[in-house]
């Protein structure tokens, strides 16, 4: 351990911007691609889900393959 | 109604090839590299914050590495990878390979922003400039514009099929630009650093700093292959979202 402090450590040597700016947007760009990842899924299940009304409506041949 | 028909594969390809049983597969495996990623990322910053020692020369600047080495990696090696299924996609006409390089292409397409962005952060305090147009900055953006003409141009043509092929040139074409990258450093005079690992001889970090590196580069990878099987499952049920076995999924 080579820091004495948090304060020390949140400093990084002068570097801050550039380290905690660097690690941020890479913490940022994680989180948000598993976001969008989680919310194409759930809209691709119920765009499915809706397609299966269709075919019960009897519209097309909806699940045929 | 518009459904493609299922070609039962003459080369007798893994039944993971199939599908209903790729997306089953897919949704077993995402939360072990989910876990992974987070259990090395954890490890690899302990690590990179406080284990390895200050840089003798740069200070604490350099800790940049440890994300912007896996990020540049990564953004080459899914290239690659995703550069190789969308030509066996266009060879053998398999509807998963092609699926699969499109649910790499974003994922490859932030590793690429993020090798830029980590490394323009870098750049400034030990260069003085975020950016300058050498070698192998200019081919890492060319990467990024080809991670997003694959993207746009596969948005860009309506039927699933045909922009998988066209895409997939684009992809296969833009192979090229893997090897310039790599050897940037040497063929040019580059002000980027050449490389401090090579297959050919020991490199030139200290050991603690290359573990780190090590250890970030797998828990990007094993994010990468996490967000890249969760793509591949909404692309899925995208895409086959008229067929039995999505209905029978989702329902």
């Amino acid at each position: 351990m080579h820091w004495s402090s948090w304060s020390e450590f949140w400093a990084m040597g002068g570097s801050a911007p550039f380290v905690w700016g660097a690690y941020g947007v890479v913490a940022l760009a994680f989180t948000a691609e598993i976001v969008l990842l989680r919310v194409r899924w759930k809209r691709a299940r119920e765009a499915a889900r809706r397609g299966a009304d269709w075919s019960d409506s009897g519209s097309g041949n909806a699940g045929q393959p | 109604m518009q459904i493609e028909a299922v070609r039962p594969s003459k080369f007798g390809f893994h039944r993971f090839a199939a599908p209903p049983e790729f997306y089953r597969l897919a949704g077993r495996l995402i939360p072990w590299f989910a876990s992974a990623a987070a259990a090395l990322a954890a490890f690899g910053l302990y690590l990179g914050f406080f284990v390895a020692p200050t840089d003798f020369q740069q200070g604490e600047v350099y800790r940049i590495i440890f994300i912007h080495v896996p990020a540049s990696w990564m953004a080459m090696f899914i290239y690659a990878v995703m550069a190789f299924w969308a030509g066996f996609g266009i060879a053998f006409n398999t509807r998963m390979s092609s699926m699969w390089a499109c649910a790499m292409a974003p994922t490859g397409a932030l590793m690429a922003f993020l090798a830029l962005w980590t490394g323009a952060l870098w750049g400034r305090p030990t260069w003085g400039a975020y950016w300058v147009w050498d070698a192998r900055m200019t081919s890492t953006l060319i990467l990024l514009f080809l991670y997003i003409g694959f993207i746009a141009l596969h948005g860009a043509i309506e039927d699933p099929r045909r922009a998988d092929r066209a895409a997939g040139v684009l992809a296969v074409v833009g192979v090229v630009n893997l090897p310039i990258i790599y050897f940037s450093v040497q063929w040019w005079n580059t002000l980027h650093q050449g490389a401090s690992i090579s297959p050919m001889r020991a490199p030139t970090m200290a050991a603690t700093m290359l573990e780190t590196m090590f250890v970030m580069l797998f828990a990007f990878w094993s994010y990468a292959i996490a967000a890249s099987l969760a793509r591949v499952r909404a692309i899925l049920l995208e895409r086959e979202k008229r067929s039995t076995w999505v209905q029978a999924v989702t329902t």
